[in-house]
């Protein structure tokens, strides 16, 4: 067969499928070879249901051939495993949801299947998605493709990493402070951060329920507009989703930027920010400008508060989110307690990891009465001003362009026993969420290390036509990025 | 020493919405345990709550029947703790941002009205209900998530007999509104109360304590009954009063302590992430207030005015709003209210109670009884015989003009049928004749009975008494 997998995009899977170069059980098979060639150094799936994605692909190919058409017909694809699948396994990472079942599709999982998705297996991640590293997976540590040694950013590492080793030919993540855009970027991968409100969250297990948004990674900008566009739409069991109309966000993509004035927020561009990293966006940015933007310096004073107010806010979120897993209607529940009390301290105990007790007892700490109007109260009206801050700039901008995280990815174990500098290094990502606004990352350079790095360009709240017309007119001119050289052995 | 008591009530009445307040599962009482239940109800990872709109619709509806604000900016909190009943470990409530604000409710003490105030109304979600077996316990999750209105009051009550009357003027108004069933075995209406007592001459309120889950009104009053006297014997030994959570039991008739509250419990209230705020549209709200049922007192007057009725039978009339609509309706196509109103008080009350019915199951309409009360007026059927179709109608329905001509029922008012009727009596007892006319004027009652025997009671009374009295006179 002459798809070679590791470079195939959702794009080039749908040609090859409906040109009749390969079936969907073929493409499922050679992926899942893929992944047993790899995944053992990587890391990237915490489980794959092989038998349940070749029978997705038969039926896939049996209505192809029946004439019915899909815009995902047939093609495989890697679910972060916080999104709840009929009759699979959902971890989200942690011990506490050992044994659980869904018995029921997300709304995107359900959208994604209607339009003739398979989906392969479960992507590893950080317990409940509070990490940038999914180092603080139960299951498995995920290493980056592009080095073993470092991470792969997080919390959606294993769906990045994923992507990038050839394991899946498209992946979803989630996005909450920046989950989707921090590890494509680690991982040289496109990640897209819807607005708040495009994508249902029903069935997104809920770390921070104002910032949460499902997205995809994937190896370019149209791939990941044709997934963000099946997704979207308003959903009448998520009321935090918006009824605004939905683009035709992979098609209408131009090659240039003529017109198009790009905004270059001075405070992301931080003292301490890695050279190599530096260097890579600013030759985006260049490249932009031949391409015929405007490019302008603007200003958003409040991001110095963004990291602190983030974690606030989605910590408090958390606490009460994460009280749900007691031990009483499913998951795990610990062995030898006396009363309820007693199971509940047990289980929680036993079924969370020591990152996600954190970020539960500072929630739990910020909604304390006597502190509630200190930390939780004070963090909405900074997050109101945040997001101020970005009307007022987009104003005069259609996009933003900025690095996603300050450095590339770093080695395994780094900073692990230092939270609040691992905490930092979420401050260009944090605001998008605090904003609702939306944010993609696409890679933009090399490290002299070998290491991705990537660009980050923010739009306005439902206007992800523009920062994908941009990241593609961006992605054209660049040219291809190398591979990494897992995928030569 | 004289003691002045405050009661203040919270009371819990679940709505009667087809769904439960944030998903679409049924609210209906008395299914197998854990089958009206979802991913939404039951808290499963990933699911989220949208909001049910016809039990703000409800409340708000609640809010203007005792006269609260109703607020046009409201929104939903969650109230976090663990029990094992409560699938989320959070409850979603208002905190500080209800559908209604104050509100008054009136009673009748000894006579004259008081009025109980009513500090909010707001909504939230039931919990589901814990069971316990041998050896190991479970939930039903069930009745979680139906949506469940709170009514606080102000600590204006002064008496278990006051604290009673609040509860059954709260239901009056509430079922009058069509909102709930207000039935208190399955559990529709429940209250804490909260209670405490303070030396006469002492402005500031006593210590209270707090009693939980008190399932009937009943319940309310005796569990208060109860703690007025065991504060006061506290208060007499010397004793304080210690702030804390007690227990009703309603075998003992005693209540116990469950736990100190050394001070408050922190709920750590934050706004649901995942409902937006409710902004009330003024202009519906306004379109379910012209929609609003009268309010029983309001209707009791008009009815006394319109159909001059005594105050006692309005009082009987307007205790049930199915009842009373029944009532208006046969009396507004009557020449004879006062009729109506005794036939609803005395036949239709002793039936719907014989049968145990409500009196929307009865089959006699209210178009019926008004035309059997013109038969009686128009002399074509007497009492007897109206209480013969009435008990026909009962069993059957149909229409009182129609069931006297097929049973040949209508009063017999022709002068030659009674004179002979009468003569036959008079020759068959020639005794009671004797009678009559040595000076017991009684025997006339016996010849009359004997005429509406032989007529089968068709006879027009009047006339029969008539006849003989001129007969026996010669
Ligand atoms: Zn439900």
């Amino acid at each position: 067969m002459g798809i070679e997998i590791s470079s195939l995009t959702v794009h080039g899977a749908l040609d090859a499928l409906s040109g009749g170069e390969c079936s969907s059980e073929e493409l499922v098979r050679d992926v899942v070879a893929e992944i047993a060639k790899r995944d053992a150094e990587v890391g990237a799936y915490v489980s794959v249901d092989e038998e349940l994605a070749l029978e997705q692909a038969r039926a896939a190919d049996a209505a192809r051939s029946a004439g019915k058409c899909g815009r995902l017909l047939g093609v495989p694809i890697a679910i972060k495993d916080v999104l709840n699948v009929e009759g699979q396994s959902c971890t989200c990472g942690s011990k506490i949801l050992e044994g659980y079942t869904s018995p029921y599709d997300a709304t995107a999982i359900a959208k994604l299947r209607a339009e003739g998705a398979v989906f392969l297996g479960r992507a590893n991640m950080d317990e409940f998605a509070m990490g940038s590293t999914t180092q603080n997976s139960a299951y498995k540590v995920t290493h980056n493709p592009w080095n073993l040694d470092c991470v792969p950013g997080g919390s959606s590492g294993g769906s990045a990493a994923a992507v990038a080793a050839g394991e899946a030919i498209a992946a979803l993540g989630t996005d909450t402070g920046g989950s989707i855009r921090q590890p494509a970027s680690f991982c040289g991968c496109v990640g897209l951060k819807p607005s708040y409100g495009r994508i249902s969250r029903y069935g997104l297990v809920a770390f921070a329920s104002s910032l949460d948004q499902i997205g995809p990674i994937t190896k370019n900008v149209r791939d990941a507009a044709l997934l963000c566009e099946v997704m979207s739409g308003v959903d009448k069991m998520d009321s935090s989703s918006m009824d605004e109309p939905i683009p035709q966000l992979a098609v209408d993509l131009p090659a240039d930027l003529k017109g198009v004035t790009l905004g270059l927020p001075k405070e992301y561009f931080v003292d301490g920010m890695d050279d190599d990293v530096r260097r890579g966006v600013m030759a985006a940015v260049e490249k932009c400008r031949e391409l015929g933007a405007e490019i302008k310096e603007v200003s958003l004073p409040h991001t110095k508060y963004a990291v602190s107010t983030y974690y606030i806010i989605a910590t408090a979120e958390a606490s009460a989110n994460l009280a749900r897993f007691d031990g009483v209607r499913y998951g795990k529940r610990a062995e030898g307690a006396t009363d309820p009390i007693d199971m509940y301290g047990k289980t929680r105990a036993e079924g969370f990891g020591a990152e996600v007790k954190r970020r539960i007892i500072l929630g739990t700490y910020v909604l304390s009465s006597g502190y509630y109007d200190a930390y939780y109260l004070s963090a909405q009206k900074v997050r109101t001003l945040i997001r101020q801050d970005f009307e007022k700039v987009f104003e005069d901008c259609d996009a933003l362009l900025a690095p996603v995280t300050p450095s590339p990815a770093y080695r395994i174990g780094e900073n692990l026993d230092d939270p609040l500098q691992m905490y930092l290094g979420d401050i260009c990502t944090v605001t998008a969420n605090l904003a609702g606004i939306c944010g993609l990352s696409v890679p933009c350079a090399m490290t002299e290390s070998g290491l991705p790095v990537g660009l980050q360009i923010l739009g306005p709240a439902f206007k992800e036509e523009n920062i994908l017309k941009v990241g593609h007119a961006y992605e054209q001119a660049r040219g291809d990025m190398p591979l990494p050289e897992i995928l030569k052995r | 020493m004289n003691y002045i008591v405050s009661i203040g009530l919270e009371v819990h009445v679940q709505l009667r919405t087809k769904s439960k307040m944030f998903c679409s599962c049924d609210t209906g009482y008395g299914a197998p345990p854990n089958t009206h239940v979802c991913p939404v109800c039951l808290g499963y990872p990933g699911a989220m709550p949208v909001m049910n709109k016809e039990a703000i619709r409800m409340t708000v509806l609640a809010g203007m029947m005792i006269g609260s604000e109703i607020s046009t900016y409201s929104k939903f909190d969650r109230k976090s703790y663990f029990y094992p009943d409560m699938p989320k470990n959070y409850q979603i409530t208002q905190y500080d941002k209800p559908f209604c604000d104050g509100g008054a409710v009136e009673i009748m003490v000894d006579g004259k009205p008081k009025t109980i105030n009513v500090t909010r109304i707001h909504l939230e979600e039931d919990v589901g209900k814990n069971m316990h077996f041998r050896g190991s316990s479970g939930v039903d999750f069930n009745r979680a998530g139906i949506p469940l209105m709170e009514i606080v009051s102000e600590p204006d009550m002064s008496s278990p007999q006051e604290a009673y009357d609040y509860l059954t003027a709260l239901k009056q108004i509430i079922t009058y509104t069509d909102i709930s069933n207000c039935n208190q075995e399955e559990g529709n209406m429940r209250c804490d109360v909260n209670c405490s007592i303070r030396p006469e001459g002492q402005t500031e309120l006593g210590t209270k304590t707090e009693l939980k889950n008190l399932n009937s009104f009943k319940a309310a009053f005796h569990a208060l009954e109860y703690e007025i006297a065991r504060q006061k014997e506290v208060l007499e030994a010397g004793g304080e009063i210690v702030q804390e959570t007690r227990r009703w039991d309603p075998d003992t008739f005693e209540t116990y302590s469950m736990r100190v509250k050394e001070k408050a419990h922190d709920y750590r209230y934050f706004p649901e992430p995942d409902l937006m705020p409710v902004v009330l549209d003024m202009e519906l709200v306004e379109e379910w207030r012209s929609g609003l049922p009268e309010l029983p007192e309001v209707r009791k007057a008009r009815i006394i005015t319109q159909y001059g009725l005594p105050e006692y039978d309005a009082g009987v009339l307007v205790s049930e709003k199915a009842l009373a609509d029944y009532f208006e309706g046969a009396a507004e196509l009557s020449k004879n209210p006062k009729a109506i109103s005794n036939w609803v008080m005395t036949e239709v009350l002793r039936f719907l109670s014989e049968k145990e019915i409500e009196i929307t199951e009865l089959k006699v309409m209210p178009k019926a009884l008004s035309e059997l009360v013109s038969l009686v007026d128009d002399k074509t059927i007497n009492m007897t015989t109206a209480k013969e179709v009435f008990a026909i109608m009962c069993e059957k329905g149909g229409e009182p003009a129609g069931i006297v001509k097929e049973q040949g029922l209508a009063q017999v008012s022709d002068d030659g049928v009674i004179d002979a009727f009468v003569k036959q009596a008079m020759a068959e007892n020639p005794k009671s004749v004797e009678d009559y006319k040595g000076g017991n004027k009684a025997a006339v009652q016996f010849l009359v009975g004997q005429v509406m025997r032989m007529s089968k009671g068709k006879a027009n009374p009047q006339m029969v008494v008539g006849l003989l009295m001129d007969l026996m006179k010669g």
